[in-house]
């Protein structure tokens, strides 16, 4: 059957969000608000040495001076921070030793998600570091990495066994008054992940973390840290998905790479925080500051598939410092019903002979506003710098919006910048071609949106494209104009 | 194999097929010819199901079942199958795995599984060879950046994969050069037999020269105005279409 526009706008709204479950754990949970007595109870209980305590209060003090953000394109109510519960841990406490020991009723999320850890383990390698509600419930695989040397961990734990990496590197690449969530996130994050690759080992397997909002009425301010040392490599994978609220919940995290001299770090991002519901109530707010260092010849990929979250804001950015370093961004970001998202990068071009590249891949549907926010920057000492910028919009019907917004500062004229974008609509004859060939409307806008993206999904592990490919579909069956 | 039966259709409002009577039984080759503007290719969208347009009277039987209240993919599952007269691009997404998608559509509204790749691949081989395509091209994005040629090479695949009951060509030679006519020609040829039936939409007698049609039916202001044999296309080709509008 061909779509009317108003089929399609129905069907739209009827589409609920899958994932919308609530897990029913005990939790332990602070009152709400922020203040100093907050930050220093957070760092209590976590038992923080002093110097992270003080680092914690001296970016409460910088957030506390800051005002919050105007300047992306979406629109919000600002969410009322001294509303927020800044620490909530599951009951039962000590770490599991293995899957046995974990809370079936945890567990069965998981799988409800299609995450079997056990799978995990056996199928593609992947050691897995999950984070339900701020604090480390499983992590696995540990030993197998331990043996060259990889550290794999809670940001909480290596605060705690490693101390000496943390105090060099956090906030190196992101300082705490980079900016409002920043700020607040270093005041506030109860646990997140840190990785740790020593000088010339490749990391055997890809590096898992799936992140989930899991309290009702929780912000979840995660910290990550990943540093790969000289000759290194590491890919890194970070996956969310959030159970269904009426409240928003902010999501507020900080994600830091560093990459050593001729390094190479990978760092994938499949999002799928609850979006709203066809209304436009409720849904996460994810307000993301996400940067990586290159150092000398050293290599960051910033990959992600973003179909979540009510308002998103996020720049994974690359700081190529060093001669010959080269930094990717390559994005998939899906927007439907009212879902805003004002996404895309920074590449900032300091050492000689970098190189960046931006593919960028905007798909909007229903009422929702779709972003693309970008800054190319090439130092004045920066010879030989070249960008490769190309940001393609895909519309379904005739209410939402696809922006783009490139910043390009050059202040070398070596510099070689270029810059490329497409906006295109699925076309009905498209449709008809496809159901002709006797596949039906939902598949064909699947097949259409894969081919679209085709060049972002490409960029993700292989079973992490599956995933994604399914992520895509769920959030846009049925739109098309 | 196909009744087509005092069809009236409209697009926009606008009546553009006035009556057509049509019968085109199973091994059978029909072409359809005409002017343009005649409505030739509303037919072959009618018949395939594109909801642009509004059948207002008459129907479409298709092994005696009546097409009416089926949507352009059931009646692809039932067997009809269009060769466009302008393939769609569909960027990113390979012929080889349009057509597996379009297979495994199919198959599952025969309540049958997804083909195994193994069979998939020694389909694709056997037909891309009946067709002279190459490997590379079915790897490429769908018709993006396909010459004309191609695309209709890729037209003629794709039914050469799933083996349609009922096939309409529409304008199939348009765009071919005489080197590429032969391929098509000859795949269509090839994938002719007893059990299924073509209709050949052309402008212009070349192409019957390659495939040959039992009638050859004129199209004018939407009413077929003089059905003949193959003969008739010659008469076409040497006198223009003139005469057969004081036909109408």
């Amino acid at each position: 059957m061909a779509y009317t526009e108003e089929e399609l706008k129905k069907e739209l709204e009827t589409k609920e969000y899958e994932y919308g479950f609530y897990t029913d754990i005990e939790s332990d949970t602070f009152p709400v608000g922020l203040n100093e007595d907050i930050i220093r109870k957070i760092s209590h209980k976590k038992g923080e040495p002093d110097w992270m305590t003080e680092w914690r209060l001296d970016a409460y003090s910088y957030w506390s001076k800051m005002e919050e953000p105007e300047w992306a394109n979406v629109q919000y109510k600002k969410p009322d921070l001294q509303a927020i519960s800044y620490y909530s841990a599951p009951k039962q406490k000590p770490k599991y030793k293995n899957l046995d020991e974990v809370d079936p009723e945890l567990l069965d999320t998981f799988n409800k998600l299609g995450i079997s850890i056990e799978e995990q383990k056996k199928l593609s390698g992947v050691a897995v570091d999950i984070v339900v509600d701020s604090v480390s419930v499983a992590t696995t695989f540990r030993e197998t990495l331990a043996e060259k040397g990889i550290i794999f961990c809670s940001i909480s734990e290596a605060i705690k066994d490693h101390p000496e990496l943390v105090k060099k590197y956090i906030g190196t690449v992101i300082p705490p008054k980079d900016n409002y969530y920043a700020a607040l996130n270093s005041a506030v994050f109860t646990d997140g992940s840190f990785c740790y690759i020593p000088k010339g080992v490749k990391c055997p397997m890809e590096l898992s973390t799936y992140f989930r909002i899991n309290q009702a009425g929780t912000g979840q301010f995660e910290r990550t840290l990943v540093i790969a040392d000289e000759s290194s490599y590491v890919s890194y994978l970070e996956g969310c998905t959030a159970p269904s609220r009426d409240e928003n919940q902010l999501h507020a995290a900080v994600v830091e790479l560093i990459a050593m001299d001729d390094a190479e770090i990978k760092y994938s991002t499949v999002q799928n925080w609850y979006p709203g519901d066809k209304k436009g109530k409720g849904g996460v707010y994810n307000f993301v500051t996400k940067r990586g260092l290159c150092n000398t010849r050293s290599k960051i990929s910033w990959t992600q598939v973003e179909t979540g979250s009510a308002v998103t804001w996020k720049y994974p950015s690359c700081i190529l410092k060093g001669d010959y370093s080269i930094g990717e961004f390559y994005s998939i970001a899906v927007t439907n019903n009212f879902q805003q998202a004002d996404t895309g990068t920074k590449m900032i071009h300091l050492g000689n002979n970098t190189r960046s590249t931006i593919i960028s891949k905007g798909i909007s549907a229903g009422k929702s506003q779709n972003s693309y926010r970008g800054l190319v920057k090439v130092g004045p000492r920066a010879k030989n710098a070249r960008n490769f910028s190309q940001c393609d919009s895909l519309l379904m019907g005739n209410n939402c919006g696809a922006h783009t917004f490139p910043y390009i500062e050059a202040k070398s004229n070596t510099a070689h910048v270029e810059h490329e974008a497409t906006t295109s609509k699925i076309g009905e004859d498209q449709i008809f071609y496809c159901n002709q060939r006797g596949i039906d409307t939902e598949k064909a806008i699947a097949l259409i949106v894969n081919g679209f993206s085709k060049e972002v999904l490409n960029k993700l592990p292989m079973e992490f494209a599956v995933e994604a490919q399914k992520l895509l579909e769920i959030s846009l069956e049925g739109s098309v104009g | 194999m196909l009744t087509i039966e005092n069809l009236h259709a409209q697009v926009e409002g606008k009546t553009i097929l006035k009556g057509i009577d049509l019968d085109v039984k199973a091994g059978e080759v029909h072409a359809i010819m005409g002017p343009n503007g005649s409505g030739k290719s509303t037919l072959a969208s009618v018949v395939a199901g594109n909801e642009d347009y509004e059948v207002i009277k008459g129907k479409i039987l298709l092994k005696g079942n009546d097409l009416a209240d089926l949507d352009a993919e059931s009646r692809a599952h039932e067997g009809i199958f269009l060769s466009f007269q302008y393939p769609v691009e569909i960027p990113g997404v390979s012929v080889t795995n349009f057509i597996k998608t379009a297979i495994n559509a199919n198959r599952k509204a025969q309540g049958l599984k997804d083909m195994p790749a193994s069979e998939l691949l020694k389909k694709i081989r056997e037909k891309a060879k009946l067709l002279d395509i190459d490997s590379k091209f079915l790897s490429r994005s769908l018709n993006e950046g396909f010459s004309g040629g191609e695309k209709k090479r890729n037209e003629i695949f794709q039914m050469a994969m799933l083996e349609p009951a009922f096939a309409i060509l529409d304008e199939t030679d348009s765009g071919l050069d005489i080197d590429a006519l032969k391929i098509v020609a000859n795949g269509v040829n090839k994938l002719k037999g007893k059990d299924n039936a073509v209709v050949v939409i052309t402008h212009y007698q070349r192409l019957l020269d390659y495939i040959v049609p039992d009638f050859v039916h004129v199209l004018f202001d939407g009413k077929i105005v003089k059905s003949g044999t193959k003969e008739l296309a010659h008469e076409l080709e040497a006198k223009g279409y003139d005469w057969i509008k004081e036909l109408a």
